[in-house]
């Protein structure tokens, strides 16, 4: 009955009114990977999380989740999956053993292995000595550990993580990660949203949602090698004169600024793309480096939510 | 002319803000219109059309033209004729009539002589309002009376105040009160319960939890229906200790009764905190039910006073039920099972109100 996928979803769509929030989405998760969703502010992210748990019915489409089928009965999905929601929704005037031990009853967690089960977490968690604080009082990575181990205490196969890591210093994001990894080492699914390129990077696959439309899937590699573009890397004196030489001409994608640096954006379909830059920088005299550079997951990003003009050039 | 500005800025936004608010823009017009009315029909201290029986034990011309007479008056609404003294004292305890009227068997013969009353008006005293009302009636010419007033040693009609013969206000007020008390808090209660957790983006954790709506009503109804039988004690107590307010009927009848009110109000509250936005307003449209719940409930002026649109507004409240069911019991030495459509309707309104509220709290986002 184990399906490959533990989420196989066929043209998922959400309107809100005349919002189109998300578009005939198609997405393959396999079990026990951590699959990333890659996008901006208002790209469809939360919502289609949201759709996959059953917290929103689709406007089309529909979605295998752990072999229940979205929409449906979402009771049955329930005790499956786990779901970290973008703000901190636990109880903050409860304890961090309060709000552990109120989630292991709403979920019925075996009372006999109750105690034991949230001992485990706050070791793993690293939240013993928070025990008897009140969650509402804790740093933003200590909440965020609370949440997880909430969202993972009654084992389920499958983790939707919304945003998990917005509100935390980079230590922490790095902690969390290596926790996501061992959870995935053990079998669950995760499914991650995120708007950083780094978090994105980690994941075993992902996908780039744009305006509520995925503009592409695959494994990190496999997007960074099927750009359709060439990654031409300027190092200039003056890299803002540098930039507006470069900007306007019609085999240019894209211009983005790093430091000294600029990044330039050529399409394939144009030939030694390092002389197009050089010639265009030729007549305002400065000194510049040109050379042809691999691409980032950034790179991917910006070569693929372009053809929308609010992220173009 | 930077503070003017400044302070223009300040004006703009609030203006603004106030018109995206709807409710409490509809407060702001809704408010002052909604107490006009209810004031100024509710408040009717020329009370009309007290229900009333009669016990005739007389049967002559005489006595006829007498009740004739007093219903003439449209102070009283006679509304059925019984046998005995007794029978009415029956109707009085369970709040069907508010003046029950004696006609002795002599009654010819009272009228006519100057010692004796001729009539005995038997008033409901749980109710001030009507004491005085009943009063005034004492007052009432009888067109065939050949003695003058006057000169009667005692007045034709006599007067008989039951339930509060001393005529104590605490009494009459505070089995009313109770009702407004519980209703303030219990309906504050639960009213925020769910828009708060809505509001610290704790129900989107709990909607994705095997927990379904029935569960969440329950539970967060329950520890409310504690708290307010606690605070029933607590007014009872005070009320005993310092007003020396009796129970005349059964403690036990008493909690019933306040446990339906309680359930009643506390679901009321739930539905308001499915249809509210924020905390704020859900206590804006507590108000709504807070106001009609001391105007209209016959807490403050007599519900036989009002006319039909505003009876029919107070017998949705369910404050209205349960102060006939707390006078009943309390004053009138009623029992519960004399009582029972109050008590049904109370039943009634919770289980609607909650299936309404847990209807309506679906759990999903859109």
């Amino acid at each position: 009955m184990s399906a490959e996928f533990a989420i196989d979803a066929r043209g998922l769509t959400k309107h809100f009114g005349t919002l189109r929030a998300v578009s005939q989405l198609d997405l393959q998760v396999p079990r026990g990977q951590i699959y990333g969703f890659l996008g901006p502010n208002g790209s469809g992210k939360s919502t289609t999380i949201r759709m996959l748990c059953g917290l929103l019915t689709p406007t089309e489409g529909s979605a295998t989740v752990l072999d229940t089928e979205v929409p449906g009965d979402s009771r049955l999905l329930k005790p499956k999956i786990g779901y970290m929601t973008q703000k901190f929704s636990l109880f903050g005037d409860l304890t961090v053993f309060e709000n552990l031990q109120f989630i292991a009853e709403i979920y019925s967690f075996p009372a006999a292995d109750r105690a034991a089960r949230i001992d485990d977490l706050l070791d793993t968690y690293n939240l013993h000595q928070q025990r008897k604080q009140l969650a509402g009082t804790m740093s933003g990575g200590q909440k965020q550990r609370l949440a997880l181990a909430c969202a993972v205490l009654h084992r389920p196969n499958l983790l939707l993580l919304d945003e998990p890591t917005s509100a935390v210093d980079p230590q922490s994001r790095r902690d969390f990660w290596e926790i996501l990894f061992r959870l995935a080492g053990s079998g669950t699914t995760i499914l991650v949203s995120t708007h950083y390129m780094d978090e994105a990077e980690r994941c075993h696959r992902l996908a780039i949602l744009d305006h509520g439309v995925k503009v592409a899937d695959g494994t990190p590699q496999e997007l960074q090698d099927a750009t359709g573009m060439h990654i031409v890397e300027v190092v200039a004196d003056d890299p803002y004169a540098a930039q507006a030489a470069i900007h306007d001409l019609d085999e240019v994608a894209s211009v983005t600024q790093l430091g000294v640096r600029l990044r330039v954006l050529v399409p394939d379909r144009h030939r030694d793309p390092v002389s197009i830059v050089e010639r265009a920088l030729d007549p305002t005299g400065m000194t510049a480096s040109v050379k042809v550079t691999t691409a980032t997951l950034e790179d991917v990003f910006v070569a693929v939510t372009m053809e929308y003009p609010e992220t173009a050039k | 002319m930077k503070p003017l500005s400044r302070i223009t800025a300040i004006i703009k936004k609030e203006v603004r803000q106030l018109r995206r608010d709807r409710l409490t823009f509809g407060m702001v017009v809704g408010l002052p219109v909604i107490q006009m009315l209810l004031f100024g029909y509710a408040i009717n201290t020329d009370v009309r059309n007290l229900r009333t029986a009669v016990a005739n034990q007389a049967g002559t011309h005489l006595s006829r033209q007498f009740v004739a007479e007093l219903g003439q008056t449209q102070v009283v609404d006679i509304m059925a004729s019984v046998e005995t003294a007794g029978e009415l004292e029956n109707l009085l305890r369970r709040g069907k009539i508010s003046i029950g009227v004696v006609i002795p068997e002599d009654f010819d013969r009272r009228i006519n002589g100057e010692t004796r009353s001729a009539v005995h008006l038997l008033v409901d005293g749980s109710d001030p309002t009507i004491l005085g009302v009943a009063n005034q009636l004492r007052e009432m010419p009888v067109s065939f009376d050949a003695t003058k007033q006057k000169a009667r040693q005692t007045p034709a009609i006599e007067v008989r105040p039951y339930y509060n013969p001393e005529r104590r206000t605490p009494v009459n007020i505070i089995p009313g009160l109770m009702g407004v008390i519980l209703t303030m808090t219990m309906i504050l209660f639960t009213a925020v319960a769910i828009v708060r957790e809505r509001e610290r983006g704790n129900l989107e954790l709990l909607i994705n939890t095997p927990l379904s709506s029935a569960e969440l009503m329950i539970g967060k109804v329950v520890p409310y229906i504690i708290i307010g039988m606690l605070q029933l004690a607590l007014i009872l107590g005070v009320g005993r200790l310092l007003f020396d307010v009796p129970v005349q009927g059964s403690v036990v009848d008493l909690y019933l009764a306040a446990s339906a009110f309680v359930a009643a109000n506390l679901a009321l509250g739930l539905l308001i905190s499915t249809a509210a936005k924020t905390q704020f307003q859900a206590m804006q449209m507590m108000v709504f039910v807070l106001l009609p719940s001391i105007l209209l409930s016959g807490f403050m002026f007599p519900f036989d006073g009002m006319p039909t649109f505003a009876q029919y507004i107070g017998e949705v409240l369910p404050n209205t039920h349960f102060i006939r069911l707390t006078r009943g019991i309390m004053l009138r030495d009623a029992s519960l099972g004399e009582l029972t459509p109050d008590l049904y309707y109370l039943i009634g309104f919770t289980v609607v109100a909650m299936a309404l509220a847990a209807t309506r709290f679906t759990k999903r986002l859109d």
